[in-house]
């Protein structure tokens, strides 16, 4: 295992040294990763042999049919879930085999999340919710909610700290999903089909949101149904069937 | 993330879930409420009965002087000065001679037990008047010539008569009638009521004898008896030199009675308890099983934005710990309550206050409310963040 992971960590090297300086930095980078769900006897193969590499700063789209493995993808690489097999190197660091507790770390100075359904504390107001991830990464009160408030406000919601999710329109509480996503400045964003539930009007916020967010330097990660979101996107990866078929950068 | 901050998000997560922390909340009090109060009501039953069972005597030492000493016999006030020096152990004593006598009323007659003694025989022997009045000091200091009788004398002589006021002869002695004694064996003959009872200063022509030779001793409590025989069989020894001069005996029977029903009482008590803990325990595990549970998604999604295994459980644990420590507060004054306005109330049982148990119950209550509320949270905060994330 460990020989393996070194083996990886030069391979990795090797990459980046081929690349040259000119060549940006890679963020992420899998390599052979599988992904099988076992049911009672019957086995899934989500993610089939996946390679791929991320780069800092791109905008990047994954698309694919409903039960192709896309989620089951971006939970991967978000840390949310560990892969059967395979490597990956987030940010220069091997995580396939970390500890809990150290991927939560990550997690909650890495990467930030906008998930479909939201996925906020129903009892938190906007503002609880969006200061939750600066309580696990220590920040003093004061401190939390200045910046809180400043992140409301980024997503246009001052008027709303108070409210709870559900006295917010699906835009708004996916904006506060946004706001929390980037509380802690993480240089990487995963959007789990972000507009999936919401209105053709909120959807367009959301994505200039996101594109607003590419500008100022951060990654971004976007799974979606939609072709017309897909190509606002840098780069489009095409799965089906847990293999990527499709790779190419949008004009 | 510090402890502070973990105990003021257990408190903001509690106060945003007032309906659920308050269930929880009751669980705990109704476990600890019922627990205290079921206790209360085992002990006040194990007090009523010891009770009523030591009013017939447990703590009764009977003296009987059978020698004689030379210079002079044990006088009831030398065993008054004795009980006076020994109050710890000794609550009263009281003469107690007694002899068959022929009793007159007009023209019927009839034989009966007199029992000569002082006021003192009332509270030793637990014997009241339903009417009339007790021995006084009075009648002993001025050898007043009354009498107590008991019903079954009140029958045989009076017919229907109030006996108050009248006069009787006893072995050929006037006395007149001041009180009637409460009836402990339906007026039956030779039992307890077929007596009369007069001032132990009056008796000297009743007796024909002038020496007392019993004597009623009441020990301080069923435990001192022991403690009181020593004393008293030291006391009389020293003034007639010989063990087989006087002897001391207690109702040892009713005393093993007392045991024996004191420690099936105590069974009971235990096993009352142990039921209603176990009945309160399983309710709280169920809430705390259930009110956790349904907060898999939301330990998924603080995981997912950083939260660490440790933080989840931390605040978990305060969270378990305030919400069942105020339900346990509230459960202990609920239970209190119960026992002073419902047991009080009802007057059955004497209430009980019992302090370990209430915090034996809430203790109980505590331990088991933080176990299930900690191992489910466990559970959830050891899946992989996606996998608590998808339950609903
Ligand atoms: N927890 C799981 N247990 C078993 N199988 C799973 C699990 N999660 C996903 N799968 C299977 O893995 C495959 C890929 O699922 P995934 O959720 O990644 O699809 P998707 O591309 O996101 O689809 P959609 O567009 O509908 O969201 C599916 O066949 C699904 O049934
Ligand atoms: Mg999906």
């Amino acid at each position: 295992m460990e020989e393996h992971r070194e083996e990886c960590l030069l391979e990795h090297k090797a990459v980046q040294e081929g690349r040259g300086a000119t060549l940006t930095e890679t963020l992420i980078e899998i390599r052979e990763m599988w992904k099988i769900y076992q049911i009672n006897q019957l086995q899934v193969q989500a993610l089939k042999n996946i390679n791929l590499s991320i780069k800092k700063n791109e905008f990047v789209a994954i698309v694919g049919p409903s039960g192709s493995g896309k989620s089951t993808l971006m939970n991967m690489l978000g840390c949310l879930d560990t892969p059967t097999s395979g490597t990956y190197i987030l940010d220069n660091e091997e995580v396939s085999n970390l500890s809990d507790d150290k991927l939560a770390e990550i997690r909650s100075k890495k990467i930030g999340f906008i998930f479909q359904s939201f996925n906020l504390i129903q009892k938190l107001t906007a503002l609880e919710n969006v200061e939750l991830p600066l309580i696990y990464t220590g920040v003093k009160a004061s401190e939390r909610i200045r910046r809180a408030k400043l992140a409301l406000e980024d997503v246009g919601l001052g008027q709303r700290l108070y409210h709870k999710p559900n006295e917010l329109s699906g835009g708004q509480q996916q904006r506060v999903a946004i706001a929390r996503a980037l509380i802690n400045n993480p240089p990487i964003i995963f959007a789990d089909e972000p507009t999936g539930n919401l209105d053709s009007k909120s959807g367009v916020e959301i994505m200039n949101l996101l594109k607003e967010l590419h500008k100022k330097g951060n990654t971004i990660v976007l799974i979606t149904h939609d072709n017309d979101i897909a190509n606002q996107a840098e780069r489009v990866i095409r799965i089906s069937d847990g293999t990527i078929v499709e790779d190419r950068q949008v004009i | 993330m510090s402890f502070f901050q973990a105990y003021k998000m257990a408190i903001k997560s509690i106060k945003a879930n007032k309906g659920r922390s308050f269930l929880t909340m009751l669980g705990v009090i109704i476990g600890v409420a019922s627990v205290i109060s079921a206790v209360a009501f085992a002990q006040g039953s194990t007090k009523s009965i010891t009770d009523s069972i030591q009013k017939l005597g447990t703590n009764l030492i009977q003296i009987t002087i059978t020698g004689r000493n030379s210079n002079r016999d044990m006088s009831y006030d030398d065993l008054k000065k004795f009980a006076e020096e020994n109050s710890d152990v000794i609550a009263a004593t009281a003469p107690q001679s007694s002899t068959s006598a022929k009793v007159k009323y007009g023209s019927t007659n009839m034989d009966t037990t007199i029992i000569a003694t002082s006021p003192e025989y009332e509270n030793i022997k637990n014997v009241h008047v339903t009417q009339g009045r007790f021995l006084l000091d009075f009648d002993l200091e001025y050898r007043q010539n009354v009498a107590l009788v008991g019903t079954a004398v009140v029958n045989e002589l009076f017919e229907n008569r109030n006996p108050i006021g009248e006069k009787i002869k006893i072995n050929g002695q006037i006395f007149k009638v001041v009180g009637i004694l409460e009836e402990r064996a339906d007026g039956a003959t030779r039992s307890d009521d077929d007596q009369i009872i007069i001032p132990v200063t009056s008796s000297r022509m009743v007796m024909k004898t002038s020496s007392i030779r019993n004597f009623a001793v009441e020990a301080t409590s069923a435990d001192k008896v022991d403690a009181a025989m020593e004393s008293l069989k030291a006391f009389l020894l020293d003034i007639y030199k010989n063990e087989n001069a006087f002897r001391v005996f207690d109702q040892s029977q009713m005393l093993e009675t007392l045991n024996d029903v004191t420690s099936s009482m105590m069974i009971v008590l235990g096993g009352i308890a142990a039921i209603s803990l176990i009945v309160g325990g399983i309710g709280i595990m169920n809430i705390m099983l259930v009110s956790v549970t349904e907060r898999t998604k939301e330990i998924g999604i603080r995981k997912a934005i950083g939260a660490k295994r440790k933080n989840i459980l931390t605040q978990f644990i305060i969270e378990a710990t305030v919400v069942t420590g105020m339900g346990g507060i509230i459960g202990i004054l609920l239970g209190f309550s119960i026992i002073k306005f419902v047991i009080g109330g009802l007057d059955l049982v004497p209430p009980v206050y019992s302090i370990p148990w209430a915090l034996i119950a809430f203790g109980i209550s505590l331990l088991v409310g933080i176990i299930f509320g900690l191992f489910p949270a466990y559970k959830a905060a050891s899946l992989k963040p996606i996998e608590a994330l998808r339950t609903e």
